[in-house]
């Protein structure tokens, strides 16, 4: 009883709480100021996706089409034909980042590792149409992020 | 007086009256940012801290985007008395700086008599303080009431009851303190107190002290008692104001803040004193502006704090708590002083015996 009327009429709770937040005042700050500072990435990252190629130059799709059967999204669109030494090849591979949902199933539906997501994550742009990346451009993420892919296939070919 | 005298007074006042009244939109601004930093570190976060060196150019840029933003007046408003409102809530708490005694000063020995730091040295200041600061219910009333929406009529209500119940128990907290000095002249109440931190009213006042300090936390409207300015009330009486409008409704409420803060440390804190009477070679301003620096970082950090009241919590607070503490400790006062024997112990405060 008496505690308690100590308690009410002393402010003690409120005390209590303003010494909490007192000393948080001074504590280490958590925020990272983004564009300096930025967060680890997993190697499982699921960022702007790239079309990687062989050492030889040769680019790794074989157009199975398994990616796009297992887009949730529908967001690729492939077509294909032989090429004149015999091998198939795509001649036209879109992904529709509007529609991508960077759920990574065509990465790991890829027999030959070539559809890959890479840790690129800022790729905003002003208009809806630079959105629409073709072979051309996804080709060009590949070699540009090549040695970071390979980085991260490489630290994760022991989970998988 | 001739003309030119005339002038000269008139010149004179208008330097006074700018000399106090940018420092306060200034110092409006740069509370805004430090209240963000200050909360900020509170949660663990650093605050804004972009725009120019350790984020000091913000206020700036906030202002210039107030400045630059529509204003929007709602079709069915009544105009006049929509802009009117934000002017009426602005006045009260720009023009209760007046009587402010901000220190006293020989401008290092150049005059003979210390100077009183005020542009008017008013002898009833405290309840010229008191009437004016009520005023400001006027424009939250108006504000709720030209809005013709709502919620502003619904936050203003409850602004306009919070400010009335608390002015009350504000009101006679200051009692306490006149029973003490004797006089309602602040200058004469900071005088009261003279001679280190034992002749503060805070000692004999402690609890009128925190009731006065928790009331003018409601009075302004900040966290504990912010809940006339709630989400559910879409932010109350400014709900429907934008731009430059909704600026001059912050400018006031920060504004009184301030005044809460300088009041605070002139009736209670000892004022321009030092706590130590050695430490009085420190100028007197810097006492009375540290002192509210102080108490404005603490409305900051109780807002960082604690939880909103309710409003039927809010209404027993001030009437039922509050209002029989302020009674009391009057009676207890006026017991002390006028029993033989006891008035030994309160002599030591009162300064008008």
């Amino acid at each position: 009883m008496l505690k308690r009327a100590f308690k009410t009429w002393f402010l003690w709770e409120l005390l209590i709480g303003l010494s909490v937040t007192g000393r948080y005042m001074f504590k280490k700050k958590i925020t990272i100021e983004y564009p300096e500072e930025k967060t680890p990435l997993s190697p499982r990252f699921r960022g702007l996706h790239a079309l990687r190629r062989y050492e030889s130059g040769e680019e790794r799709c074989i157009a199975c089409k398994l990616c796009e059967v297992v887009c949730p999204a529908l967001a690729i669109t492939i077509e294909s034909e032989e090429r004149d030494d015999g091998s198939r090849r795509t001649t036209r591979y879109d992904i529709d980042f509007t529609k991508c949902i960077y759920c990574g199933f065509c990465q790991e539906a890829c027999p030959v590792d070539a559809i890959v997501e890479t840790h690129e994550f800022e790729y905003a742009t002003e208009t809806r149409a630079e959105l629409y990346y073709d072979k051309k451009m996804l080709l060009a993420v590949g070699d540009r992020y090549e040695k970071q892919i390979a980085a991260n296939l490489a630290a994760d070919a022991r989970y998988s | 007086m001739s003309g030119l005298d005339m002038a000269i007074q008139g010149g004179i006042w208008a330097l006074e009256i700018l000399a106090i009244a940018v420092p306060i939109a200034l110092s409006v601004a740069y509370i805004t940012y430090f209240e963000r930093r200050i909360i900020g570190w509170i949660q663990v976060r650093k605050g804004c801290n972009r725009v120019g060196p350790a984020g000091l150019l913000q206020p700036l840029a906030d202002g210039l985007k107030l400045v630059l933003k529509e204003t929007i007046i709602p079709a069915r408003a009544n105009k006049m008395l929509f802009i009117g409102a934000p002017l009426l809530s602005l006045m009260p708490a720009l023009v209760a700086f007046a009587v402010v005694p901000f220190g006293e000063t020989s401008l290092f020995g150049v005059w003979e008599t210390p100077h009183i730091m005020a542009i008017s040295n008013l002898n009833v200041g405290l309840l010229y303080v008191m009437a004016i600061s009520s005023l400001s219910v006027y424009g939250v009333l108006m504000a709720g009431w030209a809005s013709n929406s709502k919620y502003p009529i619904m936050g203003s209500i409850r602004s306009t009851c919070q400010m009335i119940s608390y002015e009350i128990s504000m009101g006679f907290g200051l009692v306490t303190v006149m029973m003490l000095a004797g006089s309602l002249n602040l200058t004469d109440i900071v005088h009261a107190q003279a001679g280190g931190i034992l002749h503060w009213y805070m000692i004999p006042l402690f609890p009128m002290l925190i009731v006065f300090f928790i009331s003018g936390c409601a009075e302004t409207g900040r966290t504990p008692f912010d809940l006339t300015e709630t989400e559910e009330l879409v932010s109350g009486y400014y709900t429907e104001y934008s731009g430059m409008w909704f600026a001059t409704f912050s400018l006031a409420e920060y504004g009184a803040m301030i005044m809460i803060s300088l009041l605070t440390s002139i009736l209670f804190l000892g004022g321009w004193y030092a706590p130590i009477p050695a430490l009085d070679i420190i100028p007197g301003t810097v006492w009375l502006l540290g002192k509210s620096a102080f108490l404005i970082f603490v409305f900051i950090w109780f807002r960082a704090t604690f939880p909103r009241y309710r409003y039927d919590q809010m209404m027993r607070l001030g009437w039922k708590i509050f209002l029989p503490w302020t009674l009391g400790w009057i009676f207890v006062v006026g017991v002390f002083i006028y029993t033989p024997g006891l008035d030994g112990i309160i002599d030591f405060w009162l300064a008008w015996r």
